[in-house]
């Protein structure tokens, strides 16, 4: 069998049209913003139901973040996020480190807390996002330095 | 006598390095405990070669051995409290670090440090009882503590705790300068 111009571009033309095809099968969300998975060890010491607070203790650190539906990546706003961390006034496992906050208008949440110490090996930060709507994630940010005084965590989440 | 105690004075320093560490204030009475074990069983590592291959004046050889078994045993302690402590500490972190799937690279070294150390342990107790000619012993030994302190060395480096950085790096040097001290004229 010879190939040709007309034969190479027909058999191109095949397969653009099957490529083509392939992609749009694939469930929306494969073009749009994927779903944060849990990381690693990232639901350690936590207890459900953190209280909505100010801050936690008396402050000094701030723990921001952003919360999204995936796909289309949507602010979420009125989401409660629950941090908790190895801090200058407590453990992990200490209920009084641990608080909750709610996401505003743009998706994006702040909280105060004491300063994040390194625990276990690593400067490092607990958030949950468990709620009814969407699919429960637990994050575990490091912090680059043990003296930052903020660290920063991203939440897009699937809904159920 | 004064190279035993500038040994001595390079070992203890990591450990009163670490005891100047600001993160103490923020840690238990538990937590600390734990962190000390695991960096005086790291640091009673250098001694061992010392010990077995007996280069430093002073010491009669039986007495030498005789340390060496005992420094053995210390280490193994040092270790069960180190796991024992951090346990307690912090019940989640130290599962995940036994089952292989803590987020920290240093957990895994630390875990596998830990399970040579038992090997080790657990083939100089038998030594007699399964009866392997010295030399093939003494390869199994070696092979298992080289493994040990390779080990050790790669999950202090990682840590960011209470040790000091420059009295840490001193000591994987004392570590590593004790593994080839071991392995001088080992025929295999």
């Amino acid at each position: 069998m010879t190939y040709d111009r007309r034969m190479f571009l027909k058999r191109s033309a095949g397969a653009f049209a099957a490529t083509a095809g392939l992609v749009s099968a694939l469930p929306a969300r494969a073009d749009g913003l994927a779903p944060t998975p849990s990381m690693r060890g990232g639901a350690n010491n936590y207890f459900p139901d953190a209280p909505l607070v100010e801050r936690i203790g008396s402050g000094g650190f701030w723990m921001t973040g952003t919360v999204r539906r995936a796909g289309d990546g949507a602010p979420l706003s009125g989401q409660r996020i629950q941090i908790w961390a190895h801090t200058t006034e407590g453990y992990e496992s200490d209920l009084h480190s641990h608080g909750a906050t709610l996401s505003d208008e743009n998706g994006v949440f702040r909280l105060e807390m004491p300063q994040i110490v390194p625990a276990f090996g690593q400067p490092h930060g607990h958030l949950a996002y468990d709620s009814a709507e969407f699919e429960t994630v637990f994050l575990r940010p490091v912090m680059r330095r043990p003296s930052d005084t903020s660290l920063e965590a991203h939440f897009v989440l699937q809904p159920v | 006598m004064w190279r035993w105690g500038l040994l001595l004075g390079l070992l203890a320093a990591p450990v009163i390095a670490a005891a100047f560490s600001p993160y103490l204030a923020w840690r238990g009475p538990v937590y600390i405990a734990a962190g000390f074990c695991g960096i005086i069983g790291m640091a009673v590592m250098p001694l061992q070669p010392v010990l077995a291959r007996n280069v430093l004046p002073g010491l009669k050889p039986i007495r030498a051995r005789t340390f060496h078994k005992w420094v053995g045993g210390l280490l193994l302690l040092c270790v069960m409290l180190h796991v024992a402590g951090l346990w307690l500490t912090s019940p989640p972190d130290m599962l995940d670090a036994l089952f292989f799937r803590a987020p920290t690279l240093f957990s895994l070294w630390g875990v596998l440090a830990m399970w040579v150390i038992f090997a080790t342990a657990l083939l100089a107790l038998l030594r007699r009882k399964i009866g392997l000619r010295f030399r093939h012993w003494q390869f199994a030994h070696l092979t298992l503590t080289t493994l040990a302190v390779t080990l050790t060395c790669a999950h202090a480096v990682l840590i960011e705790g209470t040790m000091e950085t420059a009295t840490k790096y001193l000591l994987c040097a004392l570590c590593l300068g004790g593994l080839v001290l071991s392995w001088r004229g080992i025929r295999i």
